[in-house]
């Protein structure tokens, strides 16, 4: 983005890199008509997990970021299934899931655990009490061994999403 | 999303904070029964996971993969559960 002041820097992290593996979690994971606890291993188990960590349900950069990923349709074309967590609740994800007309389930994590497991958590000013994920993306095959990943460095701050597309195209 | 070979045998379809579908629950959790809950929309017409599964909206349902059962009404799962799982108490 093109502004002319600074952006926050949100402070660096220990995230899980390609070749690195990805911690497994359980969840309940949403869809437009049902939730049910699964873990990321199990998923992956079936196919390549594109792992999006977004802000709440609600907040401008998650509408962004499901438009763009919905309107790419990664899982279209390539081995893959796109899959976000977010803190908000089931109901949210319903909304979210319905709102954006999209097919992809989510992740509800409100005590932002997950977060925490990959070391992406951002604490929000204003807001006591609350964290949430920082914006980030792993790519994560059958075993969780990461091949692509990418945490937000600024806040806000937006996925590379050709980058992503070069990464689930050499799945 | 195909179901993992460690899956328990029985599903429960259920909504949040709904006391029938907790008579259930206090039911398997009695005979030790492991399940697998699905949570459903409270929106009655938004149930139409629940209507594929067992021909009707309503919650509780459950589904017995051990016995080919699946089911609806508290009262009924309940019943079946007693007869099915109970002789052994």
């Amino acid at each position: 983005m093109e502004l002319g002041f600074e952006v926050v820097d949100l402070p660096e992290t220990d995230y899980p890199t390609e070749g690195e593996q990805a911690p497994d979690f359980t969840r309940p994971l949403v869809t437009d008509e049902q939730w049910e606890d699964v873990s990321l291993s199990e998923l992956a188990a079936d196919q390549p997990v594109l792992l999006v960590f977004h802000p709440m349900d609600g907040a401008f950069p998650s509408t962004y970021m499901w438009n763009e990923l919905r309107d790419r349709a990664f899982e279209d074309d390539h081995d893959v299934q796109v899959v976000g967590v977010s803190i908000s609740s089931p109901y949210e994800h319903m909304t979210l899931i319905d709102d954006r007309e999209m097919e992809f389930a989510l992740f509800s994590d409100p005590q932002n655990g997950v977060a925490e497991a990959y070391d992406i958590v951002n604490d929000l000013d204003g807001m006591a009490g609350v964290s949430e994920p920082r914006p980030a993306v792993f790519l994560v095959d059958s075993e969780l061994t990461v091949q692509y990943a990418w945490a937000a460095e600024e806040w806000p701050d937006f996925p590379d999403y050709d980058a992503v597309s070069d990464a689930v195209a050499s799945l | 999303m195909s179901e993992a070979t460690d899956e328990p045998p029985i599903t429960l379809y259920r909504l949040q904070a709904c006391p029938f579908c907790e008579r259930v629950v206090r039911k398997l959790d009695e005979y030790d029964l492991d399940y697998h809950s699905r949570f459903v929309e409270p929106m009655h017409s938004d149930r139409n996971v629940v209507k594929r599964v067992s021909g009707a909206r309503t919650v509780p349902a459950i589904v017995d993969e051990e016995t080919g059962v699946t089911m609806s009404e508290s009262a009924n799962i309940v019943e079946y559960l007693d007869k099915t799982y109970g002789g052994a108490n």
